[in-house]
Order: structure tokens, then C-alpha cells, then sequence
């Protein structure tokens, strides 16, 4: 159990998202990082899709009022255990009375807390997660504030590795930038030519405008000669949309199901986590791929998955061998 | 007439339209495709939008081209599926901040907007943006106004609102650049109910004005 003691706007309990309800118009929710997400549920011996905290904005203040077991993945802020550093991605035990302290973002923009079994709350329509429109799911369907307590389902379990860390894949290139590898989406040929060049070959930065439902970018003007408004249409997590003003939206966990905005661009889903964890100011780089490899990176990142269950499973053998 | 085309908005998404007439007809051929898709192997979800269908896949496809030419055929079949959907009315207070401005953008007396708003039954041609919204057919051109240049930020749940020839209800509070012209408590999305969005794609709603105050 946790109790909240201090904590900014923004922390949502959230699960892999919702699916299977897009017809009625409710869009997904989940994780920004899922990534992170199933990387602190790993450390744990959580399911992947067990509900975790996701704590956007720091400083932040956890009481563990019995102790336990926890863990941590995502942005790095300085987190400390009853003042004793913990690297970025940890699992291990509070004990009573200890208070989790996590500073400012150095890198990342999200933290995502995992408790054993995951946080305990209500399955409704199908997912742990937050709908914030909707005001439903998570925990009361709303962002967390102080003096909400979170329970673990499976409180007394330890962690599958204590003491575990890892390094997570890096955010940004050697430039400093997020790159971001993307298919051409259904507009993608109507903009001009020096359009289409500005968008795959120059940044664009994640603006303050930006939130789990997107981000407003801000960068070289994307124009389209062909004019006449859209028909409603589907949209969903990663498409980059292209308002009249030429700047574009990409949307995300809390994306609307449908839009009329002209579509650029489409995210690949393994990338998904690398925008999650961008924040205002950081500088996004489209790199355009075919299907075949957006499979390959799907798979890839599955095998990175699977690679790192072995190393926990490993860890976590030595460990009992070593008791 | 330009071809159907198939996209991807995602990886794991794509977006199937055709370029035809927006009326009822056309749309009931999404109806159908959306259906048919439905049960296609590697699709988690298809949903009709405006006059076109995106499908939900289960993995990254290897190309577009098998898909497209399934979509193709049953587009080009003529197929539609004709809904019997149910008729509910709906209270409507025409109490919004813009019915006035609504009368003046269009020429018409306050009263008239509310007799030609409230005059036809409206069919949901798609259900989608956020929870329980239904996009409805049927506006009459003469109501027809243009998308405010500054959005409400937050216009409340069961806000009635009208933008060119489209109409429809907020099921919950968010932004909105549409002119709203009036109010209900009807719920139109609720996670307890079974299921949970009240309106699917062929249903219908009458609009029973309670009151008007501009």
C-alpha cells in the first residue's frame, strides 16, 4: 500500500489500455511508456498488463505505510528511498514507514510506480485504466492527489528480482533529439513536396501544449495546396495530424477515435514509448519506414522484451542460490 | 471518380474510404463493410467513420495490398446494411450560448431554428471522437453555420451544438468548436450500462424542444 503525501497534477493509475470498445466511440487510454510500464510489472513478477502508476510531473512524496515490495521504470528523477539514491529502473522493499522521494526529471517525462500484483483497483470494461474524459477507471476515474492510499493486490509478494536494475534503451540520439520512425498516412501526398521533405528531414519540438490526449509540435509550416475539409474519419495513438495552420498534433494514449484533421504521418507502435517519455522543448525527428520494417521493429522489440525476462528470471535464480 | 484508397494510421491501423455522395445510401455500404471486415482474420475492430471504415489489426500487415483488394471488392459490390435502429427521443432545452448567434448567421428567427432543428429524425451514421458521440445525418442545409474561431474549451456534457451540415451531443465535458444551441441530460455513453454507449450506427433521434431561451 501506498499513501499519497505530495503530488503535482498528472499521476494516473494505468494498465496497457482498453481495448475492444473503439466502435463506441471510447478511445484506449494506457500507458504513455508502455515500455516502462511492462518493465516495472516485469521486475515485479506483475503481468504485463497489471495497473501501475504513471507519475507525470515531480517532485513527488510516497508513503509506504506497512512496506513492501516496489518498483520503478521510466523518466530519471533522482528517486531516493528514505533518502538512499535508486537508480532509474529498481525493484526492491520498503520498509515500514519509508517515504519514496522522487525529484525533478532529469531525463524522461513519465515515472511509472509498479506494486505487487499490480494496483488494486476496479476492472471496468475491461481495463485498470484512467479515461479521463469519460471520468471513469483507475482510481476514481481522476489524476491522483494527496491522501489517496493505493493498495497492492498481492500485497506480501516479493519482488521477482530485489535489488534489480537496468539500463533502458536510449531516448535520444547522439544529437540530442527523439527520433521517431513513422509510415506516410492517408494526407501524406497531398502536401507539397517541400512539405513532405520539412517533415522527414527537419525537428520539431514537443511544445507546453501537450498532454496524454497529444502534443502540439512547433517547427517548419506543413502546407497542403489541396483544400475542402475532411469527412470525420478514424484516428488513433501516433497519428500526426496537420490542422489548417500547418503545425502538426500528434495524438496519443488519450487519442480521440475520430478526427478530420489531414493526416501526415503515422507513428510505428514501437516507438510509441519514445514520445511518451519526450517533453516540451524536446526535438522529434520523423524518420520515414515501409511496413516491413515497421514488423521488424515490432519484433525486435518484443525479442528485447523477451531477452529482458530471461536476464530478471536469471537474476532472480542467483539470487535464491546465493540465500 | 477517384478510386478507393486504403492508408495506414497506424501500424497496427488503416484507413479504408471511397469518394461518393454523403448521404444514408453510401453510408449504409460502410455499415456493410464495416461488418464483413469484422469477421475478417487479423481484425481486432472495424468501425464505420463518414463515409469510410478503419480496421484495428492484430499484428503490423506485410503489405496493403490483400487488404485493399478485399475492401475494394466489397465497395465495388454495392453491398449496404440496412439498420432497423430504434427511435429515441431526446428532451432538448434550446437554451445554448449561440442559438442567437445561430439565428443571425443564418437570417432565421430563434423559434424557426428551433422548428427546422427539431423537425427531422436524425440518423447516426457513426459513433466515435469521444465515448458515446454520435455523428448524425439529416441537418437541414438552411441551418447550416461555420465552426467557431475559438473553441469552447470545456462545453459540458449533453451540449447540443450544430457546424456545417453535421449536428450532434456531447456525451462529455471537452473542448468543442462547434455553435451549441442547446442542452439535455441525456447520458449517452455510461461504463455500467450494457452497452455502454447508448446509440449505434443506424439508430435515430427525434428532438423534443422543452424550452427556448436565447
Amino acid at each position: 500500500m501506498i499513501e499519497v503525501l505530495f503530488i503535482p497534477p498528472g499521476a494516473t493509475v494505468q494498465d496497457l489500455g482498453r481495448d475492444g470498445f473503439w466502435s463506441q466511440g471510447l478511445g484506449r487510454a494506457g500507458a504513455m511508456d508502455p515500455l516502462a510500464h511492462r518493465i516495472a510489472n516485469m521486475a515485479l513478477g506483475n503481468d504485463a498488463d497489471a495497473a501501475t502508476v504513471e507519475i507525470a510531473l515531480t517532485p513527488a512524496r510516497l508513503l509506504f505505510p506497512q512496506g513492501g515490495a516496489f518498483a520503478l521504470a521510466g523518466a530519471a528523477c533522482g528517486a531516493r528511498l528514505a533518502g538512499r539514491p535508486l537508480p532509474p529502473v529498481w525493484a526492491g522493499m520498503a520498509k515500514a514507514g519509508e517515504v519514496l522521494d522522487l525529484g525533478p526529471m532529469t531525463q524522461g517525462a513519465r515515472v511509472y510506480l509498479a506494486l505487487p500484483g499490480g494496483i488494486d483497483v476496479p476492472v471496468v470494461l475491461g481495463s485498470r485504466s484512467t479515461q479521463l474524459r469519460e471520468a471513469f477507471g483507475g482510481h476514481e476515474g481522476r489524476f491522483l492527489v494527496a491522501g489517496d492510499t493505493l493498495r497492492a493486490r498481492d500485497p506480501a509478494a516479493e519482488p521477482a528480482a530485489r535489488d534489480f536494475s537496468l539500463t533502458m534503451p536510449l531516448l535520444h540520439d547522439a544529437g540530442g533529439g527523439i527520433v521517431l520512425r513513422a509510415l506516410p498516412s492517408t494526407e501524406h501526398g497531398d502536401f507539397s513536396e517541400s512539405a513532405r521533405r520539412a517533415f522527414w528531414s527537419t525537428g520539431y519540438t514537443v511544445t507546453q501544449q501537450s498532454n496524454r490526449q497529444g502534443y502540439r509540435l512547433d517547427g517548419e509550416t506543413l502546407d497542403r495546396p489541396a483544400s475542402g475539409e475532411l469527412r470525420s474519419h478514424g484516428i488513433g495513438p501516433g497519428v500526426v495530424q496537420v490542422p489548417g495552420g500547418g503545425q502538426p498534433i500528434v495524438q496519443l494514449a488519450d487519442s480521440a477515435t475520430m478526427g478530420g484533421y489531414p493526416k501526415i504521418a503515422a507513428i510505428i507502435e514501437p516507438d510509441l514509448w519514445r514520445i511518451g517519455q519526450a517533453r516540451p522543448g524536446d526535438v522529434l525527428h520523423f524518420r520515414r519506414v515501409d511496413l516491413s520494417e515497421a514488423a521488424q521493429a515490432a519484433r525486435d522489440q518484443q525479442a528485447w522484451l523477451d531477452d529482458l525476462q530471461m536476464r530478471i528470471d536469471d537474476f532472480r535464480n542467483r539470487q535464491k542460490g546465493w540465500a | 471518380m477517384a478510386s478507393p484508397s486504403l492508408s495506414m494510421i497506424g501500424s497496427r491501423a488503416v484507413l479504408f474510404h471511397a469518394p461518393c455522395p454523403f448521404d444514408l445510401a453510401h453510408q449504409q455500404r460502410f455499415w456493410a463493410i464495416a461488418d464483413h471486415a469484422a469477421q475478417w482474420e487479423g481484425v481486432r475492430e472495424a468501425v464505420p467513420g463518414m463515409t469510410n471504415v478503419t480496421l484495428l489489426l492484430k499484428d503490423v500487415p506485410p503489405d496493403l495490398d490483400h487488404l485493399s483488394c478485399d475492401l475494394t471488392a466489397l465497395w465495388n459490390s454495392g453491398i449496404r446494411k440496412e439498420v432497423e435502429g430504434r427511435l429515441l427521443p431526446i428532451d432538448i432545452a434550446y437554451d445554448g450560448p449561440h442559438l442567437a448567434e445561430v439565428a443571425e448567421l443564418t437570417g432565421l428567427a430563434i423559434d424557426e431554428v428551433v422548428r427546422l432543428h427539431s423537425a427531422p429524425d436524425y440518423t447516426v451514421y457513426a459513433v466515435g471522437s469521444h465515448a458515446g458521440y454520435c455523428y448524425l445525418g439529416g441537418l437541414n442545409p438552411r441551418l447550416e453555420t461555420p465552426r467557431r474561431k475559438v473553441p469552447l474549451p470545456r462545453l459540458p456534457g449533453g451540449s447540443l451544438s450544430v457546424a456545417g451540415l453535421q449536428t450532434g451531443v456531447s456525451a462529455s465535458m471537452g473542448p468543442s468548436g462547434w455553435n451549441t444551441i442547446g442542452s439535455t441530460g441525456t447520458r449517452f455513453f455510461d461504463p455500467a450500462r450494457q452497452p455502454a454507449a447508448l446509440l449505434a450506427p443506424g439508430d435515430r433521434i427525434r428532438f423534443n424542444p422543452v424550452r427556448v431561451q436565447a
